[in-house]
This record gives structure tokens, C-alpha cells and sequence, in this order.
């Protein structure tokens, strides 16, 4: 299970502040027992699969005006967990994600296309260990009453965000792709 | 009339050979099994690093391949009469046989084990880095903590086995100088 403690009143004001700025567009509330963010790298061909347990989401989403939303996401780097003591030990450490200089990663969406049947296409920039990268992030959203679904998956080069330096910047050795996976689940959504 | 100069040795039963595979898989085996249990106890002791991260892939490999070459062993083995047994006393023999059915037990006792502490563990054995194989046991912590000293224990198990093998044929060798090894010996070129 993962638990998401998001942090309430900011989120609040959140979406507050842009239900106020962005007008009709409200804000949605992700649900942080049905969300996931999870992320696999291949070790000498194996893949190993690690999830972060805390993370905050900012969304703007209207899907009859995909281009006036606005999708942000603050993630705890130290939250990184492989479900192995061992493994975790080592993910603050200055060769991984140095949690001590950069305790978060962040997205920030720039344009939003729609694709048509619940998919959408967001472009946006991704900073992690102080690195920033255009990233393009396939979302389908899928809706079931009040409850949205958004899922997608895409790919990153660990080593453009210097994730594994030194020794570990050996690719052979663990795969520079790393794939990103994520499932959101949210209310307040406009129906597709 | 003029003697041979290298008379042909009797035909006892000590100097009837194993078939050439039999011998090529016990050898083959031998030092992949030396190999993986040495690797296996260097290898856990070592911190977090590359090195650490491929010693284990290795092992993991290894200890498939071992699997693998055990199973045609075994049906080798099933499938072609071993030479018979050299004149000992019926203890002897009764602990070699023993032993002899021990170890190809642990053969597959010890790898599977691995396989399924490692699945357990939540990473899943890609042969040589590309052939990912099926986890026979669910991803789960307590499983894999219970099963890995097993893993261990086992193998040891086995190496105190092959120590006592291996003192059987040294035995065979100087004190009943019965020629016993020369059944298992690789053959002359």
C-alpha cells in the first residue's frame, strides 16, 4: 500500500489559487490511495521496480480546454523506495538522487494537446538533481461517474538527470532508460 | 616370441570407465558448482556497488546453468549404467551411495531455492542478462527472508558433502590404491 501524505491546507490553497486565477477551469483532487508514481530500471537486464511514496500534484484539468490546463507535480526524492532496506539506503546518496542538495523533483506542464478518446499529449519540463529536460507524457483518462482515472507511462535517460554517477554511470550495468509510470486517480474532473 | 611391451590391464570392474559425458558433465559441474559456492560466500559480504550488483548476477546465472546441466545429468545418468561398484566394505559403499544420492538432490535443492529466494525478493532471474525466467514463488519480503539463510544452509550442506566425495576418492586412491579415480578421470589424449 501506498500511503500519500499530501499536504492538505496547501493543497487547499492550491486549489484555490487556481480556481481563482484559471477561472471555470477548478482544480482537481488527486486521491492519494488509488494514485501511484512509479518508475523500472533494468539491472543487468533485470527489471527493478521502485514507487515514490510521497508526492504532491497540482491540476488544472479540463478536457474541453486541454490547452488553458495546467498539470504540476512536487516530488519527494527521498521517498524513492525499492521495498528493500538495502536498496533504499542507498537512494539519498549524492551518486543517485542527492536528497540532501535536491530534496525534490518537480514537472511542471507547458502545453496540453488532446488526441481524442481520453488521450492527451503533455509537454512539459522535468527537473530532477537539478537537471531540467523537456519530457512529452502520454495521459489517457478514463471516467466512471464522479471519479477520474489518469494513467500514462513514458521513458527518461537517467544519466541526462545524473541519476547514477561515477561507477554507476556504467549503463551496461544498470540500463540508462529508466520508464516512468503513473496512475492518478482524481474527482472534480469535467466529464471527457 | 616376444612379449608386449605395455601388457593390457585386467578388465576389474575398478578400471571400467564412466561414459565420456558422464565424466564431461561431472567436471563440467564440479567446477561450476566450486565456483558458485566460492562467489556465493565472497559475494554477500561485499557493500553496495557494481561489482557486488554483477557477482550476483553471475551467481544467478551460474546457479541456473548448474539447474540446467543437472536435469541432463540426471537423465544421463537415469538412462546409462554406472560402472559397478569396486570391492568395499558394505558401510563404504552404503555412505558413497548416500552421498552420491545427496548431492543430486542438493544439485537442484540448492539452485531452486536461489531461484525462488530471489523471485521472492522481487528480482526476477534474467539468464545471462536475456532470458528473463518465471517466477515460481510470489514477490514477498518474509518469504524471501525466510527462505534465504536456507539458500545457505543448504549449500553448505552440499560442500561438506563434496568434502567428504572428495575424501572417499582420495581414500580409493592411497590408501586402497584400487584405481577408483581412474573411472572418473578424464581421458587421455
Amino acid at each position: 500500500m501506498t500511503h500519500l501524505p499530501l499536504n492538505l491546507p496547501l493543497t487547499l490553497l492550491t486549489t484555490l489559487a487556481a480556481a481563482a486565477l484559471a477561472g471555470p477551469a477548478a482544480a482537481q483532487q488527486v486521491l492519494p490511495a488509488q494514485s501511484e508514481i512509479s518508475f523500472t530500471s533494468k539491472q543487468m537486464g533485470v527489471p527493478v521496480e521502485g514507487r515514490f511514496k510521497q508526492w504532491t500534484a497540482q491540476i488544472t484539468f479540463d478536457p474541453k480546454k486541454p490547452e488553458a490546463a495546467k498539470v504540476g507535480f512536487t516530488i519527494q526524492t527521498g521517498s524513492a523506495s525499492f521495498g528493500a532496506a538495502e536498496t533504499d539506503a542507498e537512494v539519498p546518496k549524492a551518486e543517485w538522487f542527492n536528497v540532501a542538495r535536491f530534496p525534490q523533483a518537480s514537472f511542471a506542464s507547458q502545453s496540453i494537446k488532446a488526441l481524442g478518446a481520453g488521450k492527451f499529449e503533455v509537454r512539459g519540463k522535468l527537473a530532477i538533481k537539478g537537471n531540467s529536460h523537456d519530457v512529452v507524457v502520454p495521459v489517457t483518462v478514463t471516467q466512471a461517474g464522479a471519479a477520474s482515472t489518469a494513467t500514462g507511462s513514458f521513458s527518461i535517460k537517467r544519466l541526462d538527470f545524473k541519476i547514477g554517477e561515477g561507477e554507476w554511470a556504467d549503463t551496461s550495468m544498470v540500463a540508462n532508460d529508466v520508464s516512468v509510470k503513473f496512475k492518478l486517480a482524481l474527482s472534480g474532473m469535467a466529464p471527457l | 616370441m616376444p612379449m608386449p611391451s605395455t601388457p593390457a590391464l585386467p578388465q576389474s570392474p575398478a578400471v571400467m570407465r564412466y561414459s565420456s559425458p558422464a565424466i564431461t558433465l561431472h567436471w563440467l559441474l564440479a567446477l561450476m558448482i566450486v565456483g558458485s559456492f566460492s562467489l556465493g560466500v565472497y559475494m554477500h559480504e561485499l557493500p553496495f556497488s557494481p561489482t557486488r550488483l554483477k557477482l550476483y548476477n553471475w551467481h544467478k546465472w551460474a546457479g541456473v546453468t548448474i539447474l540446467a546441466l543437472s536435469f541432463v545429468r540426471l537423465a544421463w545418468r537415469i538412462s546409462h549404467r554406472p560402472p559397478p561398484d569396486v570391492a568395499t566394505p558394505a558401510w563404504q559403499a552404503r555412505l558413497a551411495h548416500a552421498t552420491h544420492h545427496l548431492l543430486y538432490a542438493l544439485f537442484f535443492i540448492v539452485p531452486l531455492v536461489g531461484w525462488a529466494y530471489s523471485s521472492a525478493a522481487g528480482f526476477p532471474i534474467v539468464w545471462f542478462g536475456v532470458l528473463p525466467l518465471p517466477d515460481f514463488v510470489p514477490v514477498d519480503k518474509a518469504l524471501a527472508e525466510a527462505l534465504k539463510p536456507w539458500h545457505g544452509w543448504l549449500a553448505k550442506a552440499m560442500a561438506l558433502l563434496v568434502l567428504l566425495h572428495v575424501a572417499g576418492a582420495l581414500k580409493h586412491q592411497f590408501i586402497d590404491r584400487d584405481g577408483l579415480i581412474g573411472r572418473m578421470r578424464p581421458a587421455r589424449r
